[in-house]
C-alpha cells in the first residue's frame, strides 16, 4: 500500500511539522483571544499582514528575527484595534473581526503594491534554513522528522509549553482563564477586565502574525497573494477541537497537518492520476469541519466568549 | 458600649445617578470596628448600588468613601480591596472553570509574578476555613458546588485578603434557615477576629438577629437609622416602606374542578440545579397555590414544565382531564395559561421591541393578530394600547422600546398580555421581584382578583412572607421534592422553615439506577 | 469608562457620529493615496466621477451594486437572525452553477419559461448550501461561522473541479470556463442599447420583497426575535431552530440570485473569477445598511461606487486599487462604531 508506506517516510513527518508550525503560532494566539473571552476572526487578514511584513522587514534589509519581531509588532496594532472595538466598546465580534480581516488584507496588499510596483514575479529572501538538534536528529525517523526544522518551528512547539505554563501555573494566566469564564470574578478582585482582555487579544493577534510569517520566512521565502488561504479559519476550528487547551490543539494541528501533508503526497501515487486534484486540496476544509462536528458535544466553551463586559452595568 | 467606638468606615453624601434614575440620593452611612450595620430596604431601595460604590464598581456622582479614615480614589475596586474592604455580591462573582483555590487566589499576586505559591496559599485557606467553620475543598472546581459553598468561597475570597470590612449582599437569598444561622456563627466569629461588617437585606427578622445597628434606604433616599436593640420589626417596616405594611385581604377560596395537574413528573438536573423528582400538583379553579422554598431548589424546573418551556422526562402534565402529548411553550400558551416569568428582562420581553411587538409576543399567530402568515398591526397596535390604559403602564406610547420602561411597568404590560387572554391558569414566578410597594400591590391585587373569576394561580416566590400572605394551599419545594400541602395558617413559618431546609421529607426517592 | 444609553438621541446624536465616521473614512484614504504619490484633494473626486461621472460611470456602477445587493440581502436577513452567514460567496457560485446546468440548452424552452426556472432552481441551490451549516447549528451546535467560511473555500474548488472536468467548454480553447448560456437563458437589458440587464430590477424586487416580510410578515417578527433575544423569543413559543432554519433558506437562497444574475445578466457563462468577493463584501453593504433591506440597496450603490469609482481613479492616479477595500474596511469598522455612539454616550470613570 502506498499511503501506508508514505507514514513511515521521515520526510513526510518533517513536512507534517513544517506545515502543522504556522498553524499552531495562529491557533495559540486564537486560543489566549478566546480563553479571555474575545473571539477574533480578524486572525486570516492578521496572518496576512504578519507574512508581509516579516518578509518586508527582512527584504528591507533587517535581520530575520527582527523580521519576526516586525510582524509581531504589526499583529499586536490590529490586536489593539481589535480589542479597542471590541472589548470597551463592546461592538459585535463578528463584525469588527471581519472588519479587521479586510482592513489588514487589503492595506498589505496596497503596502505591497506601493513598495513593490514594478515586480512581476515577487523577490525572495534568504528565509529561516533547518537547523539539526545535534544528537537528536539521528534518531530514526523521529530525527529528520522533529528535529531539523527551521527555528521558528522550535519556537512553536516551545511556545505551546508557555502559553499552556502562563495559563495554568501564574496569576496572570488565571486572570485570563477568569476574564473568559466570568469577568465579574475578575473585576471584584480588583483587576480589570478590560485590561486583561485587550492585552490577551494584542499577545494573541502578535502570535497570529507571526504565524503568517513561518510562511514567507521558513516555509517559503517570498510572499504571494492569496498565500494564507483560509488557514486562519482553520485555526479557529483548530481551538475548538482542542478544547480550548493548547498541549490538545498542538496535536489538533499536527494531526491536521499530517492529513495535508498526506493528501500532497497520495496525489502523486496512482490514486491521484484518477481523483481531481481539487478533492484533495478540499481535504483539509471538510477535516476541519468533522473535527467541529466531532467537538461540538464536548467542547468546554469558555462560558463568556463573545459576551461584552460593562462595568457599572444596569 | 463602654469601650470606645473607633470608625471603620464612612460614606459621605453618596450620589449616584443612571441616566434619569438617582439611585442614591445623597447618602451617608458609618460603621465601626466591630460593629454589625444592616443596610436594609425594599428590592430597588438603592442598596446594592451603594455598596458597589463603596467597592469601587461604579463611580459616585458626589461624594465620599473613606477607610480608616482614608478617603478612597472613586471607582476603583484594587483601592478598596487594598484598603481592606471586601463584598461577597449577591450573584457570585466565581468562574466556574477554576478551582475553589485558584478562584480565592485570583488578583491576590502581582500579574507579574510567575508563581502562584501554590503550597502555602492552601495551607492559608485550610486554616482559614477551619477558623471561620466555612467547610470547602480548595481543589474542587467552582462549578460542581453548591450554592451554600459557593457562598462561603466567596466569605473565604475576602478572609483570605485579611479584608477588616466585609459587605455582604442578600447573604441569605439562596440559603436554607439553617444555612442561615451557620452563616451567622461565621459572621460573629469575623466580628470576634474585629472585622466590622454591612449585611443587606430586606429581611426583617435576620436584620434583628444579627445587626447592632439597621440603616434604612428608600427609594434612593436615606430613611433613617436606628438601634437594633432600640427598635422592632413593625417599626422597621414602617420605615423600609414608608407606610406600615398591611397583608392584603383575602376572602377563604373556594376551589373548583382541577385545571391542571402534574403527575409523577421528574425532569433532569441541571449542573448543581435539581429538577423535579416525582412531583404531583393539581391546580384547581379559584384557588392560589404557593410553592416556598430556597432558591434553586426546582423552582424553575417547576415553572418550566408548567410553562411549557420543558416536557418531563417521567410522568405526565394533564391538562383538564387529557393527558398532554407534546408539551411546548405555544401548547401551553393556547390551553388558557397565562405565564408570568421570573425574569422579565432576559425572558419576559424582547427589550429593543416595542410595547406592540411585545404584548404579542405570545399568540402573534393567534387570528387576533395575524392571517396567514401576515401580521395585522392595527389590531396588535390597538391590543397593546388597551393594556397600556387598562393596567396603567407607564410609557411615552406603544412605540417605544421596552428596554425605556422602569420594571414595574414592564411588569404590568406582562400581566396585561396574559391576562387578556381570561386565562384559565396563571403561572406566577417571582412576580413582584425587584418591584416598588406601589406595584407589588398592583400586582398582588391582580392575582387575587383572577382567583376570584375563577383561575387556578400556581404563586412561586423565595419570599416567604409572600407566599404566606397570598396562597390558600402551600406546598415546600426541597432539592426538587414537594412536601404535602399545608392549607392556609396551618403552618407557622418556622415549621414551613423545616420543610424548606428538607427536613419531613421522610422518604428519599430512590435512584432511577 | 463606561457606556451609558441615551434615552432620546437627539438629531444632531443621530447624525454626527455617522458624519465623522465618513469624513474620517475620506481623510484615511486620501493620505494613503497622498503616500502612494497622488493628489491627496483628488482622490475622492476621481473615485466619484468614475462612478456616477459619466452615463457609462453609473451604470457601470448599477451592475457592480446588482450582485451586491443580493448578497447584501442574504447577510442582511440572515445577521437580523443573529444566524452568522459568511458563507455568501459559496451560495452565490451555487447559484451560478445552477444556472450553466439549466441554462446551457439542458432545457430548450423559450425565455417566458427557462427563466423562472432557473432562478427558482438557483434559489433552492443555494438555500440547500446553507442548509448544511444550519443543520450543523441546530443539530450539533456547530457554530456557523468557521462552518459556512470553510465552505467558501471547499465550494470554490468543488467548481474548479467541475470547470476543469465535466463543465468544461470544449470550446473555451482550453480555460476553466463552462459553455455559455442559451440565449433565451440570458436576462434581458432594461433598456435597449443601455448595459443595464434586469437582475438590477430583480434585486430592487427582492429588497422589497424582504422588507415586506420583515416588517409585515410572521417569519419577519419571528425572525427578528429570535436574533434579539433567543431565550425570550423560546419562552413565548417561537419555534427558535425553526426560524434559523427558514432564514437560512432565504438568505442562501438571495446569494444564490447574484450568482444567477452574474451569469445570466453580464457573464454569460461561469468562470472561477465570477465574483470579486461579492459574499464578502456583502456583509459590508448589510452592516453600512444597518442591516435595513432598503438601506442595503442604498448601501451597494455606494460601495458599487467606491469599487468602480476607485478603478478609474487607480488607472488616472496611479494608485492601487486596493485603497477601495481599505476604504470599505475602515467605513465598516468606523461605522458600527459610530452607531454606537449615536445610542450610547461614553462615561469616564
Amino acid at each position: 500500500m502506498e499511503i501506508i508506506d508514505i507514514l513511515f517516510t521521515a520526510s513526510f513527518w518533517a513536512a507534517a511539522i513544517r506545515i502543522a508550525s504556522p498553524l499552531i503560532f495562529a491557533t495559540l494566539g486564537e486560543l489566549i483571544c478566546e480563553r479571555a473571552g474575545v473571539l477574533n476572526l480578524g486572525i486570516e487578514g492578521i496572518m496576512v499582514a504578519g507574512a508581509f511584513a516579516g518578509w518586508m522587514a527582512v527584504y528591507s534589509g533587517t535581520a530575520l528575527w527582527t523580521g519576526v519581531c516586525v510582524a509581531m509588532l504589526v499583529g499586536m496594532l490590529f490586536g489593539l484595534l481589535h480589542s479597542t472595538l471590541t472589548v470597551p466598546f463592546g461592538l459585535s465580534q463578528h463584525v469588527v473581526g471581519l472588519g479587521i480581516t479586510l482592513l489588514a488584507t487589503s492595506s498589505t496588499y496596497y503596502a505591497y503594491r506601493l513598495a513593490l510596483p514594478e515586480v512581476t514575479s515577487p523577490p525572495k529572501i534568504a528565509a529561516f534554513q533547518p537547523y539539526e538538534i545535534p544528537i537528536l536528529s539521528d534518531i530514526p525517523l523521529l530525527g529528520p522528522a522533529l528535529f531539523s526544522q527551521t527555528p521558528l518551528t522550535y519556537l512553536a512547539f516551545i511556545l505551546v509549553g508557555v502559553v499552556s505554563l502562563v495559563l495554568y501555573r501564574t496569576p496572570l494566566g488565571l486572570a485570563v482563564r477568569a476574564a473568559g469564564e466570568n469577568p465579574a470574578a475578575v473585576a471584584a478582585q480588583g483587576l480589570s477586565v478590560t485590561a486583561i482582555r485587550m492585552g490577551a487579544v494584542m499577545v494573541g493577534s502578535g502570535l497570529m502574525a507571526v504565524g503568517g510569517a513561518f510562511l514567507t520566512m521558513s516555509a517559503f521565502d517570498s510572499f504571494f497573494f492569496e498565500m494564507v488561504n483560509g488557514r486562519g479559519w482553520i485555526c479557529i476550528a483548530l481551538v475548538v477541537f482542542g478544547s480550548w487547551r493548547p498541549g490538545k490543539a498542538l496535536l489538533g494541528a499536527i494531526l491536521f497537518a499530517a492529513f495535508d501533508a498526506l493528501q500532497i503526497r497520495v496525489q502523486q501515487t496512482s490514486l491521484g492520476t484518477h481523483v481531481p486534484y481539487q478533492i484533495f486540496l478540499m481535504m483539509p476544509y471538510i477535516l476541519s469541519i468533522l473535527a467541529l462536528i466531532l467537538m461540538s458535544r464536548r467542547a468546554q466553551v469558555p462560558a463568556a466568549l463573545m459576551v461584552p463586559f460593562n462595568k457599572g452595568e444596569r | 458600649m463602654t469601650k470606645e467606638a473607633v470608625e471603620a468606615l464612612s460614606l459621605n453624601e453618596i450620589t449616584k445617578r443612571f441616566g434619569e434614575l438617582t439611585a442614591n440620593d445623597a447618602v451617608s452611612l458609618s460603621v465601626n470596628v466591630g460593629e454589625v450595620v444592616a443596610l436594609l430596604g425594599e428590592n430597588g431601595a438603592g442598596k446594592t448600588t451603594l455598596m458597589n460604590t463603596l467597592f469601587g464598581q461604579y463611580t459616585a456622582d458626589s461624594g465620599t468613601v473613606r477607610v480608616f479614615g482614608e478617603t478612597l480614589p472613586p471607582g476603583n475596586s484594587r483601592a478598596a480591596l487594598d484598603a481592606g474592604v471586601g463584598m461577597v455580591h449577591q450573584h457570585f462573582t466565581l468562574a466556574d472553570n477554576l478551582t475553589v483555590q485558584e478562584n480565592i487566589t485570583l488578583g491576590v499576586h502581582s500579574l507579574l509574578k510567575f508563581s502562584l505559591g501554590r503550597a502555602a496559599a492552601k495551607a492559608q485557606i485550610l486554616a482559614l476555613s477551619k477558623k471561620f467553620h466555612l467547610a470547602v475543598s480548595p481543589d474542587a472546581y467552582v462549578g460542581t458546588l453548591s450554592v451554600g459553598e459557593r457562598q462561603r468561597v466567596e466569605i473565604l475570597k475576602a478572609l483570605y485578603r485579611d479584608v477588616r470590612i466585609l459587605i455582604l449582599d442578600e447573604p441569605t437569598a439562596v440559603l436554607t434557615p439553617q444555612e442561615t444561622d451557620d452563616l451567622f456563627a461565621t459572621l460573629r466569629l469575623a466580628i470576634k477576629e474585629g472585622l466590622s461588617i454591612i449585611f443587606i437585606s430586606h429581611k426583617l427578622h435576620e436584620v434583628m438577629a444579627i445587626a447592632d445597628r439597621v440603616v434604612v434606604l428608600r427609594h434612593g433616599k436615606m430613611a433613617g437609622g436606628v438601634k437594633t436593640k432600640d427598635t422592632d420589626k413593625n417599626a422597621l417596616a414602617a420605615m423600609m416602606m414608608g407606610t406600615e405594611a398591611t397583608p392584603p385581604d383575602v376572602s377563604p377560596a373556594k376551589p373548583g374542578a382541577p385545571l391542571l395537574a402534574l403527575r409523577t413528573v421528574t425532569t433532569p438536573d441541571i449542573g448543581s440545579t435539581p429538577g423535579l423528582k416525582s412531583v404531583s400538583l393539581t391546580l384547581k379553579a379559584g384557588q392560589i397555590i404557593g410553592l416556598a422554598g430556597v432558591s434553586g431548589n426546582g423552582q424553575a424546573a417547576m415553572a418550566d414544565v408548567v410553562g411549557g418551556v420543558l416536557s418531563p422526562s417521567e410522568g405526565q402534565v394533564v391538562l383538564g382531564s387529557e393527558t398532554a402529548q407534546k408539551w411546548t411553550p405555544r401548547i401551553a400558551v393556547q390551553s388558557g395559561i397565562a405565564r408570568i416569568p421570573e425574569d422579565r428582562h432576559k425572558t419576559g420581553t424582547i427589550a429593543d421591541f416595542d410595547l406592540v411587538e411585545n404584548a404579542i409576543l405570545e399568540r402573534y399567530t393567534s387570528a387576533d393578530f395575524s392571517k396567514s402568515g401576515w401580521l395585522n398591526w392595527s389590531k396588535s397596535r390597538a391590543f397593546a394600547d388597551a393594556i397600556i390604559d387598562k393596567y396603567d403602564v407607564r410609557c411615552p406610547g406603544s412605540d417605544t422600546p421596552i428596554r425605556l420602561l422602569s420594571g414595574g411597568n414592564m411588569q404590568k404590560l406582562i400581566l396585561g398580555r396574559v391576562l387578556e387572554a381570561n386565562p384559565q391558569i396563571i403561572l406566577a414566578n417571582q412576580p413582584v421581584r425587584g418591584l416598588d410597594i406601589g406595584a407589588v400591590n398592583y400586582v398582588h391585587s391582580q392575582l387575587l382578583a383572577a382567583r376570584e373569576r375563577g383561575a387556578a394561580v400556581l404563586l412561586i416566590s423565595e419570599d416567604l412572607d409572600e407566599v404566606m400572605a397570598l396562597s390558600d394551599v402551600i406546598h415546600v419545594i426541597a432539592d426538587g421534592r414537594l412536601s404535602p400541602e399545608f392549607k392556609r395558617g396551618d403552618m407557622t413559618p418556622a415549621q414551613l422553615g423545616l420543610w424548606m431546609a428538607g427536613q419531613g421529607f421522610e422518604v428519599d426517592i430512590p435512584d432511577a439506577s | 469608562m463606561r457606556l451609558e444609553p441615551i434615552k432620546k438621541p437627539t438629531l444632531a446624536r443621530k447624525l454626527t457620529p455617522p458624519a465623522i465616521a465618513l469624513t474620517t473614512t475620506i481623510v484615511i484614504a486620501s493620505l494613503l493615496a497622498m503616500v502612494a504619490g497622488a493628489n491627496p484633494f483628488n482622490v475622492i473626486g476621481l473615485i466619484l466621477k468614475g462612478s456616477f461621472g459619466s452615463t457609462f460611470a453609473i451604470l457601470e456602477t448599477l451592475n457592480r451594486a446588482t450582485p451586491l445587493i443580493f448578497t447584501g440581502l442574504a447577510v442582511a436577513v440572515a445577521f437580523r437572525a443573529k444566524f452568522w452567514n459568511i458563507g455568501a460567496e459559496a451560495q452565490l457560485y451555487a447559484g451560478a452553477l445552477m444556472t450553466v446546468l439549466l441554462g446551457t440548452g439542458t432545457l430548450p424552452w423559450p425565455s417566458m419559461a427557462i427563466l423562472p426556472t432557473i432562478i427558482i432552481a438557483s434559489i433552492l441551490a443555494g438555500a440547500i448550501v446553507l442548509l448544511v451549516p444550519a443543520l450543523l447549528k441546530t443539530r450539533f451546535g456547530v457554530d456557523e461561522v468557521v462552518t459556512t467560511l470553510l465552505f467558501n473555500f471547499i465550494f470554490l474548488l468543488f467548481i474548479s473541479m467541475l470547470l476543469e472536468g465535466v463543465l468544461k467548454d470544449p470550446m473555451g480553447m482550453g480555460w476553466p470556463k463552462s459553455a455559455r448560456l442559451i440565449p433565451e437563458a440570458r436576462l434581458p437589458r432594461i433598456v435597449d442599447g443601455l448595459r443595464l440587464h434586469w437582475g438590477f430590477g430583480l434585486a430592487i424586487f427582492s429588497a422589497v420583497c424582504i422588507w415586506i416580510i420583515q416588517t409585515r410578515s410572521t417569519l419577519g417578527y419571528e425572525m427578528r426575535a429570535v436574533g434579539l433575544n433567543k431565550e425570550a423569543a423560546a419562552f413565548a413559543g417561537i419555534p427558535v431552530n425553526i426560524v434559523i432554519l427558514k432564514t437560512a433558506l432565504l438568505s442562501g437562497g438571495l446569494a444564490a440570485l447574484a450568482g444567477f444574475s452574474e451569469v445570466a445578466g453580464l457573464k454569460g457563462s461561469l468562470t472561477l473569477d465570477l465574483s470579486p468577493g461579492f459574499g464578502y463584501t456583502g456583509i459590508i453593504v448589510a452592516m453600512l445598511a444597518l442591516l435595513n433591506p432598503l438601506g442595503v440597496v442604498l448601501a451597494a450603490l455606494f460601495v458599487a461606487g467606491i469599487f468602480v469609482g476607485a478603478d478609474s481613479m487607480s488607472r488616472a492616479a496611479d494608485v492601487p486599487t486596493y485603497l477601495a477595500d481599505i476604504m470599505l474596511a475602515t467605513a465598516l469598522l468606523l461605522m458600527v462604531l459610530a452607531i454606537l455612539l449615536t445610542r450610547f454616550r461614553v462615561v469616564r470613570e
